[in-house]
């Protein structure tokens, strides 16, 4: 599917290329990630996909050596531009990752920390926030009456939604989920793709796994990657039973990867 | 530390000739008795274990001879001016009269001040060497740091009272004088003469001292901070001091507290750079430019003249305030430390 075909993109990549040092990890990627839909990247390990997304919030950067040439536009906007502030960006574009990673500190801190960077809300109002990230994080409920005890109490798939209302707390436009559910068991995993499906209503989502049934359940748009180039991109229902190209084709079917 | 280790270390070679020299005779003389070569080596198992436990516990019985000892010495001095020896800022050597006041507050004070210079200034060069610097100073900074622990402390002595002093006296403190020093409240620590020497000077050495111990405790507590959890605070927007203020430093507070308790405990028993330059007198005054004494220097510089028992036990008590001060900070430090250890090994 063509860049055009996405009929509202969000964020458009027009020949991405990234490299670690004189590695080149991706290959002029162009891409669209349509709004208020998910994204879905998959591919086998090291192809990229992991790549692809940390250049979205250009979490890159903390690392020297790395360096992505191209475009990425956000509403018509290049975040590649070094004139882009990095702490603006990562208030519209949130991460979470492969491993629940809360903060040495308490549930209701853990969720104000973001917002705290931006706003200053008074007492009441940041109440009312931390309560509705919570609840978009479908764990208001269990934490509800313990939020002043340590976010590293609670169990992993809890951790992980508490990241993911971390991430929506800040009110970003886009969430770039890094394998969400690798570290977590069956069931945390059910919770938070369902989350996925509802957050779709107020965020552009975009998600890498390694898993490619949860692709298939949760996404509407499929990328797949192999050895740092795009092969395809397309509807999730039409990469999975009717991909046009034969690598995507071997990789879904099992016979390779 | 390193005289525990020694004999543990020294053993071995005395212990194994034997061994080695059997296992020789076992592959010329394929008969010898099985049973009696276990046997013999069972022996000297424990004969190497009994050395080991030796000289292990033979480090605690000498810890206790030296508090025994400490304790017998002061005696004298215990029962004649009881606890009032604590509170008592007398030192007249020529009538007996004897307090451990102002060495005790010196000590403290020029501790503190070091602990508030060296704190900052160890995070920073912690942050720096772990978050900012590119990655080929990090070692040699690293390494350079590591060696300023390494400078023998009269080395800090001669430099202070020699370089340090004279500039500190000639621009800084007529600086301090008329700035701080006219301030309401806080004007009284910070006049005098400009000396150069006294208890700030000290403080101040003594800083540049234990930065190398608490900055290097610092950047490998810093270092063991999962990637991961930086990534999510960079990644919600956060600053580099956002991340390090927020959450590196509480996800390490325990580790970071043990190092600073190990720069506190070096600081409080430090003795010859202090006694360079804090000027060694006993009086008790406010300013921190003045000339005052810390318990070691006091020790160092009147061991030699102490005539009359008093006098001595007076001095030895003094040490054992000291030992009794140091020993509680550096248990402090362990037990983070190792409260620390233990939750990384959770972690994992």
């Amino acid at each position: 599917m063509d860049i055009e075909k996405i009929a509202n993109p969000k964020i458009i990549i027009k020949d991405l290329n990234f490299y670690y040092g004189n590695y080149r990890a991706l290959k002029d990627i162009n891409l669209s990630i349509a709004e208020k839909m998910v994204t879905a990247f998959i591919g086998p390990s090291g192809c990229g996909k992991s790549t692809l997304l940390r250049t979205f919030n250009r979490m890159y950067q903390l690392y020297p050596k790395q360096k992505a040439t191209g475009e990425i536009l956000l509403d018509g906007a290049n975040i590649l531009d070094s004139k882009q502030d990095l702490n603006m960006l990562r208030a519209k574009i949130g991460m979470v990752f492969q491993k629940p990673t809360p903060f040495p500190m308490s549930i209701y801190d853990n969720i104000a920390f973001g917002v705290k960077l931006y706003e200053n809300l008074s007492k009441h109002d940041m109440e009312a926030r931390v309560e509705w990230a919570l609840r978009k994080a479908a764990l208001w409920g269990e934490v509800k009456d313990k939020l002043k005890q340590s976010g590293t109490g609670l169990s992993g798939g809890q951790q992980q939604r508490l990241c993911i209302a971390r991430a929506i707390a800040v009110k970003p436009q886009v969430l770039l989920l890094d394998e969400p559910t690798s570290a977590l068991d069956p069931i945390s995993t059910a919770h938070i793709e369902k989350l996925i499906d509802e957050l779709k209503e107020d965020f552009t989502i975009v998600i890498v796994t390694h898993n490619m049934q949860q692709a298939a359940r949760i996404s509407d748009y499929t990328a797949y990657m192999y050895l740092g180039d795009l092969i395809e991109l397309g509807e999730t229902s039409t990469v999975f039973t009717n991909p046009k190209r034969k690598e995507t084709e071997d990789y879904i079917t099992g016979r390779f990867g | 530390m390193t005289g525990a280790l020694a004999p543990v270390v020294f053993i071995p070679n005395f212990v194994f000739c034997p061994i080695i020299i059997q296992v020789k005779k076992h592959t010329t003389m394929p008969m010898f008795s099985h049973e009696a070569r276990l046997k013999r080596q069972a022996m000297f198992d424990l004969l190497f274990r009994g050395l080991t436990r030796i000289s292990a516990f033979g480090v605690l019985a000498l810890l206790a001879a030296i508090i025994v000892s400490l304790i017998m010495g002061s005696m004298p001095a215990i029962h004649t001016f009881g606890l009032g020896f604590l509170a008592s800022s007398d030192w007249d050597p020529v009538n007996d009269k004897f307090g451990a006041l102002i060495p005790i507050i010196g000590t403290l004070i020029t501790s503190c001040i070091a602990l508030l210079i060296a704190i900052p200034v160890s995070f920073g060069i912690a942050i720096f060497l772990t978050e900012l610097s590119p990655r080929i100073l990090r070692r040699p900074l690293g390494i350079a740091i590591e060696l300023l622990a390494g400078i023998p402390s009269i080395i800090y002595g001669m430099w202070g009272l020699f370089v340090f002093a004279p500039l500190f006296g000639d621009y800084i403190e007529p600086w301090i004088n008329r700035h701080i020093g006219t301030m309401p409240y806080l004007g009284p620590f910070f006049s005098g003469p400009p000396m150069g020497i006294g208890m700030l000077t000290a403080g101040i050495i003594l800083a540049i001292m234990v930065i190398p111990f608490i900055a290097s405790v610092m950047r490998d507590v810093f270092d063991v901070v999962p990637a991961l959890l930086k990534e999510s605070a960079y990644g919600l927007g956060a600053t580099t001091w956002e991340v390090m203020w927020q959450v590196v430093l509480p996800y390490t507070k325990v580790g970071v507290a043990g190092g600073i308790m190990l720069g506190l405990g070096r600081a409080l028993g430090e003795t010859m750079a202090v006694t360079f330059v804090i000027g060694n007198a006993h009086e008790l005054t406010k300013s921190l430019l003045m000339p005052g004494n810390s318990i070691s220097s006091a020790l160092a510089n009147e061991f030699t003249e102490a005539v009359g028992d008093l006098y001595t036990s007076s001095l030895i008590e003094l040490g054992l305030i000291l030992f009794f001060i140091t020993f509680v900070v550096l248990s402090i430090a362990r037990y983070m430390l190792f409260k620390l250890g233990q939750r990384e090994g959770q972690a994992s």
